[in-house]
């Protein structure tokens, strides 16, 4: 007998509960970090599975590698509109964005300001990234206990992020907000109602109005919003469409590349031998920034929705459809990647993983978040000897934001 | 069997003996071709395998698929003799084939 609507995974044995009851989705799963099991036993037994009941509705759940690829590559069957997340739109206060629409205004929107994060752009970056890096580790707190999220992720992502705005520099932590507040509800604890998540996010609009107003009529600006305001395909959005791809370009540019930083420092803390292979070799951080990268998998899922019933790995999948793309299951598929529970920084073919997604959705900023990374190693490993872990991490109560708020460390200098 | 060239976009060739069967993205990984990343490990999905066609070879080559099209819509720095070389099967067709690699995959 199925007990979906009550059932808490967490209290539940993943090896031996009904595979009907599973719901992947529920928060606890996250916060507590109990989810891998749950993800193993539905890759082996059911890769696409249906659980009809949870906090998001009814959802199919796909969970292996290839057929994550599959319904990427297919996006006139399995469509980003309305929604890329689990959760459904909220009727009254939708944030149109390019990563939730189709062929042809999701193309045209995205061309209009990905050259902003293009190699080409990135080579004029690097000195500056660096430099900004070299000032963060230079005004760490040495010998005391600190959160790494807060002092290093953090910081260094917005202020990146303020970059590739050219927002004003000193309000750059109204950035880090309104990314925790576009991805988190009352329920994470990040805002008391919704109401006041909304007013946050419309102050947000305001504040990026008068960057706009005041762009828009001086050309040649190539910081995001002079982009969006010259572009053909986007300068004449309505203020929520303006919106929601400030809230596109915000979290793209935040919670991926901050979850990453501080998952790769836990990471090489749990594996000492990684720690000892990058010491002794250096020349390994461009391929370990990827191998962290798979390893953290920042964004644990995309959602799509079919367009028409189809079949799916055997399964009748009707339109209207929600399918989970997990990612974070995917990048621990053993059909795809060889021993993939490990964390292996030299690892082959370490670019194969699906944390930037594939298809015309692919992460457009993901030279950058790399970039990022691999000069953060260096600089790092200029310095300490080790990022030490010396607390427990605090996990984000998300199924799609898959990161930490809390990753308490000490430093020891070379 | 066909004789493929590869150019880096520093000048620096790079000569390979590609089987029939494989792609011309295969044959450069294969042959430690240095600049093809070929994330999605060939199914035209991530666009990393990103060459320029030598315009003397462009209709031995042939033009991309829809799907190859619309991967390769997204690149700014896409050239109109732009492909994807996991889009390309090797044949005897293309012995003597030159590519050249861009300064960047996206």
């Amino acid at each position: 007998m199925s007990t979906t609507a009550t059932a808490r995974m967490i209290d539940l044995d993943p090896a031996t509960i009904d595979l009907a009851d599973i719901d992947v989705s529920q928060r606890e799963l996250w916060a507590e970090n109990k989810k891998w099991d749950f993800f193993t036993r539905l890759r082996n037994e059911a890769p696409i599975h249906y659980c009809p009941e949870s906090e998001f509705g009814p959802y199919w759940s796909v969970t292996r590698y290839a057929d994550i690829m599959e319904v990427e590559n297919n996006w006139q069957m399995f469509s980003s509109d309305p929604a890329i997340v689990i959760q459904d739109p909220e009727e009254d206060f939708e944030l149109p964005m390019f990563i939730a629409m189709d062929p042809p205004k999701h193309d045209e929107q995205r061309k209009t300001v990905q050259g902003v994060v293009a190699p080409m752009n990135l080579k004029n970056l690097e000195g500056t990234i660096r430099t900004r890096v070299q000032n963060i580790l230079d005004s760490l707190p040495v010998g005391e206990t600190f959160n790494w999220v807060d002092l290093v992720s953090i910081e260094l992502t917005t202020q990146m992020l303020a970059t590739l705005f050219d927002f004003p520099f000193e309000d750059r932590r109204k950035l880090t907000r309104w990314s925790d507040v576009a991805t988190g509800g009352p329920e994470t604890g990040i805002v008391e109602t919704e109401e006041q998540r909304r007013e946050e996010l419309y102050e947000c609009l305001t504040y990026f109005t008068r960057l706009w107003q005041e762009r828009e009529n001086q050309a040649g600006g190539n910081d995001l919003i002079s982009m969006l305001a010259h572009g053909d395909s986007t300068r004449d959005m309505s203020p929520q469409e303006f919106l929601g791809n400030l809230v596109l370009l915000i979290v793209g540019g935040n919670d991926t590349t901050r979850n990453s930083i501080t998952g790769g420092v836990l990471a090489l803390n749990e594996n000492p031998g990684e720690y000892a292979k990058l010491r002794n070799n250096p020349g390994v951080i461009p391929n370990m920034v990827s191998e962290i990268i798979r390893w953290v998998t920042p964004l644990a899922h995309m959602r799509r929705t079919a367009t028409e019933d189809t079949e799916l790995g055997g399964q009748q999948i009707k339109a209207g459809d929600k399918l989970v793309m997990w990612y974070v299951s995917g990048n621990r598929d053993e059909r795809a990647i060889d021993r993939p529970n490990e964390f292996i920084i030299d690892r082959p073919r370490a670019r194969q993983h699906l944390s930037f997604g594939f298809g015309i959705h692919r992460c457009m900023g993901n030279r950058l978040a790399e970039m990022q990374l691999r000069i953060l190693w260096e600089e790092i490993q200029q310095r300490f000897h080790k990022v030490e872990v010396v607390g427990e991490p605090v996990r984000v109560p998300s199924n799609f934001v898959h990161g930490f708020t809390e990753l308490p460390v000490r430093l020891h200098p070379i | 069997m066909a004789k493929i060239t590869y150019i880096e976009h520093d000048g620096t060739e790079h000569e390979v003996e590609a089987g029939s069967g494989t792609t011309v993205m295969n044959a450069a990984l294969d042959n430690l071709v240095p600049g093809i990343d070929a994330d999605c490990g060939g199914e035209c999905s991530c666009a990393t395998c990103h060459v320029m066609v030598d315009e003397n070879w462009m209709a031995k080559v042939g033009s991309p698929s829809e799907t190859e099209e619309s991967m390769l819509d997204l690149n700014p720095e896409r050239q109109a003799n732009s492909r994807l070389s996991c889009q390309i099967p090797v044949t005897d067709e293309l012995n003597g084939l030159v590519v050249r690699l861009p300064e960047f995959q996206f």
